[in-house]
């Protein structure tokens, strides 16, 4: 537990600061002592940003709220990896200890044409939402619903469709795909739904629907390099897409019928 | 004292079965094309928000909702882990909507409204089945029918779960219906918002003010009603569970214009989270109580015991509260399991090097079950706890401390959750319900839930349908000035130009409160935490460092706005603790306790909700009561032995 480590680190940290959307922005160095290895990585920046408003400096502004990895607030490429070196693990999860003295960390926001940058490592995401209107649910009212037990999902569905629902909506997919792609996000939406009878109704027109707006917004297509992936902090995983390309080519062919 | 009122709930007469039923047929409906003449305006993204937005839009009504986050997706209720209860009896083991009834008003240690925990209950089926249909992957057996597991406080199973993260589960699906109307129409969602000010028009709630969180903007918003489903104040600690930017400024500013606020004293301490590390401490990570199913409790018997847990034989363990409560051993509500661990480390048992903390340990379910058992029920909070702590709770004990968790006090509502500013209706964690002194494990889900998708659907239609509204114009003078009062706040605050840091005046505030408003409770101690918090805030107006400006974004700003609403409510939780002399659930006054050490109510005084009315800075606000009856649950000392 905490309070074993009484080593502090030295780091010296490259950031990303850019007052607003429309300022040009560029990296700024800072170095930072007493750095303990039991910080979460979002800690860090709070003692840094601490001593810049002591030194009356603006802090420097990054998402964040629950600090316990399931929002998908926090973000930050950390030494070009979406969320830092380790597997699995949201910025606010990831600790100091998995740095060493000395180290230089380079901090940057999500870079891609559709999260636009509001402020220092601050991105707008709302394009997820716009893909999430666009078809992430299933047409049911409240009220409209029969017993639970009334639709019975063997435990291996409600397995695969619980994987791909626990995608936190971070946009580290897009942020480590080089076309800037999020298949992976919507795939893993897409793919909840299908493997759900409740979703089975709309499986097809969902697809069709949510890919149509991706494109649209602005973000690329898949060419299966995996990073996504790799750099995923909930683990989701690859046969989403697939999942979701059988979707929305059987959606093609409906929709010409 | 004339002007102390009895505050009228509101609550239906007859057969408590009877009342919700009844009451919804006697309740106005506004016509279905009419219902798009009306518009609401919904604070908050959480379970309640959502659930409550998605249903009002799809009944008809226009709605916009706001929220601080860059998204409602990522509203706090997605942290909440363990599961949500509901009274479908599918485990054949005697449960039933008047048991779930029973023990809430039971767990809330008689602080509670009968005829709304009745409702609670009553709703609690429809709330699984809405899910279901939307698509949140609950948890299931062999057989594909839904699974249900236990937890604390409860002797029957009926919590559903998905995996350790119901509540990302269940605002996703609250969330995917909400944009399902944004699809239609129906719901304007404005992000990045921050409600600042309500405005009420010739004494009826018709609009906010909102600042922009990105430019620095104060915007006005006009509506027919307003519905604040903002969450609660556990921040107020500094260090709780409660998500970062989770806050009470829009409770807080409506308690400013006449709402009253109800039982601000009753907070849960929640006993399995992670202890503390350091000053450098953002929050607390909580872990999800139905760890204590399978965990054991304990610490040594021996005083300041520096060996590994590891090499403490069995005979030398204190499994304290197997001990202490036979029957419900580790599975005792939050409160006691907190009160006991506390009372462990202030006697010098606590563990690990601060010597706050006490051992949760899985070694017997784990060589009862197998690990694999273990880690498809636990796996993703055993990882949690590892990448934190960096030990393997696999392997040897993990280490767990009481930390703030919830607000079960919040704004006085009726039954119809409107409080007693007409309009304004406060759902979800925000309002002061349902849970009375004592909130149970899986049941802040449940509320959120129900308010949104099953109460504020017929009960805002009633107060369409019985009253008129007139076109207000975007310049009017209530709107003007609200909008004025709040800039001028948060130019007051850049204009400050201190010395010490947000943050800095924000644990200051805390420790007092931890210390003093805590656990545990006394005369010397409130009264003391009152004049302290008074000096904080004097100081905080004084010398607070808010740098930045108001156009683009400021998130120091932003925090300051919050600090100094929770200087506020700091002092009005100090006051309701030291006027409410008796124990009662999470609020524990050592002056009233049983020979044993436990919570002792004082019912012929203290059977009532207290309602703060607001005065004026610097005036004691109001303490109006409404008396508690007691028709359907006996009351009697809780006794979990």
């Amino acid at each position: 537990m905490g309070g074993n480590s009484t080593d502090t680190m030295s780091l010296k940290l490259k950031i990303w600061r850019q007052k607003n959307s429309k300022d040009k922005g560029g990296m700024v160095d800072y170095t930072l002592d007493g750095v303990s290895p039991d910080m979460s990585f979002l800690e860090m920046l709070d003692v840094l940003n601490n001593k810049l408003i002591t030194e009356k400096g603006d802090s420097i502004s990054f998402d964040h709220d629950c600090r316990e990895g399931i929002c998908g607030s926090c973000s930050l490429m950390i030494n070009g990896q979406a969320h830092g070196p380790q597997a699995n693990t949201t910025t606010c999860q990831l600790h100091m200890r998995k740095f060493k003295n000395g180290d230089e960390i380079v901090i940057e926001p999500w870079r891609a044409k559709s999260f636009p940058v509001v402020k220092d490592l601050m991105v707008d995401r709302s394009a997820f939402d716009k893909i999430m209107a666009a078809g992430g649910y299933v047409n049911v009212n409240t009220g409209n619903a029969p017993d639970g037990n009334a639709i019975l999902i063997g435990q291996n569905e409600a397995e695969l469709a619980m994987d791909a629902a626990a995608c936190i909506g971070c946009g580290a997919c897009v942020a480590s795909c080089k076309n800037a792609s999020a298949m992976l996000f919507v795939s893993a939406k897409v793919s909840q739904l299908a493997l759900l009878p409740q979703g089975q109704v709309e499986a097809e027109s969902r697809a069709l629907a949510m890919v149509d707006k991706m494109d649209e917004l602005g973000f690329g297509n898949c060419t299966n390099e995996a990073e996504c992936e790799a750099q995923c902090p909930k683990g989701i995983k690859l046969d989403n897409i697939a999942r979701m390309n059988r979707g929305v080519i059987k959606g093609l062919f409906a929709a010409r019928k | 004292m004339s002007n102390i009122k009895k505050l009228d709930g509101k609550t239906p007469a007859g057969p408590i079965a009877d009342r919700w039923s009844d009451h919804k047929f006697h309740m106005k409906i506004v016509n279905p094309s009419n219902k798009r003449k009306y518009h609401v305006i919904v604070v908050g993204t959480g379970l309640a928000g959502s659930s409550a937005a998605a249903s009002l839009a799809e009944l008809g009504y226009e709605v916009t909702t706001f929220c601080i986050q860059d998204s409602p997706r990522r509203a706090h209720s997605i942290a909440a882990q363990g599961g949500i209860n509901a009274a479908k009896n599918y485990t054949n083991d005697g449960d039933s909507v008047h048991r779930l009834f029973y023990d809430t008003v039971k767990g809330g240690d008689y602080r509670a409204r009968e005829s709304n925990v009745h409702r609670l209950a009553e709703v609690s089926s429809n709330i699984i089945d809405q899910c279901v249909a939307q698509g949140v992957p609950f948890a299931r057996e062999y057989g594909g029918t839904l699974s249900n597991r236990s937890f604390g406080g409860s002797q029957v199973s009926r919590t559903f779960y998905a995996r350790g993260q119901t509540g990302q589960q269940l605002l996703l699906g609250a969330y995917s219906a909400m944009m399902k109307e944004v699809h239609n129409g129906k719901i304007k969602s404005l992000t990045r918002r921050e409600m600042t000010e309500l405005v009420i028009v010739n004494g009826k709630a018709r609009g906010i003010i909102t600042r922009n969180l990105i430019t620095g903007e104060f915007e006005k918003h006009m509506a027919d009603a307003v519905v604040l489903a903002t969450g609660g104040y556990g921040n107020i600690f500094y260090l709780s569970t409660n998500a970062k930017a989770s806050n009470a400024s829009a409770a807080f500013r409506a308690y400013k214009k006449g709402a009253y606020f109800g039982n601000p004293c009753f907070t849960q301490i929640h006993p399995t989270c992670i202890p503390v590390s350091g000053d450098h401490q953002s929050k607390l990570t909580l872990m999800s109580e139905s760890l204590r199913n399978d965990g054991r409790v304990w610490v040594s018997k021996a005083k300041g015991d520096k060996r590994p847990p590891a090499q403490i034989p069995e005979e030398e363990r204190d499994y304290f509260l197997e001990r202490i409560y036979p029957s419900f051993g580790n599975l005792v509500p939050r409160d006691v399991a907190s009160r006991n661990a506390k009372n462990m480390c202030d006697a010098g048992f606590g563990v690990g090097s601060t010597g706050l903390a006490v051992y949760l340990d899985f070694a017997s379910a784990i060589q009862r079950e197998g690990e694999d058992k273990i880690r498809a029920r636990y796996g993703n909070l055993f990882e949690m706890y590892e990448k934190i702590t960096d030990q393997d709770p696999y392997k040897g004990p993990m280490m767990i401390y009481p930390a703030i968790h919830y607000t079960m006090g919040g704004l006085w509502v009726d039954y119809n959750l409107m409080s007693n500013i007409e309009g304004l209706f406060v759902l979800g964690e925000a309002n002061f319900s349902d849970h009375g002194a004592n909130r149970l494990g899986a049941s802040a889900l449940m509320q959120g839930l129900a308010d949104g998708y099953f109460v504020i659907p017929y009960t805002i239609g009633d107060y369409f349908a019985s009253n008129k509204f007139e076109k207000l114009d975007p310049d009017h003078a209530e709107f003007d000035t609200a909008l004025k009062a709040s800039k001028a706040k948060y130019d007051k605050l850049l204009a400050i130009n201190g010395k010490r840091t947000v943050n800095d005046f924000h644990k200051q505030l805390g420790h007092v409160m931890w210390d003093n408003v805590g656990m545990a409770r006394n005369e010397a101690g409130l009264k003391k935490a009152i004049d302290q918090i008074r000096s904080i805030r004097d100081a905080f107006w004084k010398d607070v460092k808010v740098t930045g400006t108001n156009v683009d974004v400021n998130t120091e700003l932003e925090k300051a706005g919050r600090v100094a609403d929770f200087l506020d409510l700091g002092e009005l939780m100090a006051l309701d603790a030291l006027e409410r002399t008796e124990s009662c659930g999470g609020h524990f006054r050592e002056e009233s306790q049983t020979e044993e050490g436990e919570a002792k109510r004082d019912d012929e005084n203290f059977s009532h909700v207290a309602a703060w009315e607001y005065q004026g800075d610097g005036e004691k606000p109001l303490r109006h009561i409404e008396e508690l009856k007691f028709e359907y649950v006996k009351l009697t000392q809780r006794s979990y032995k």
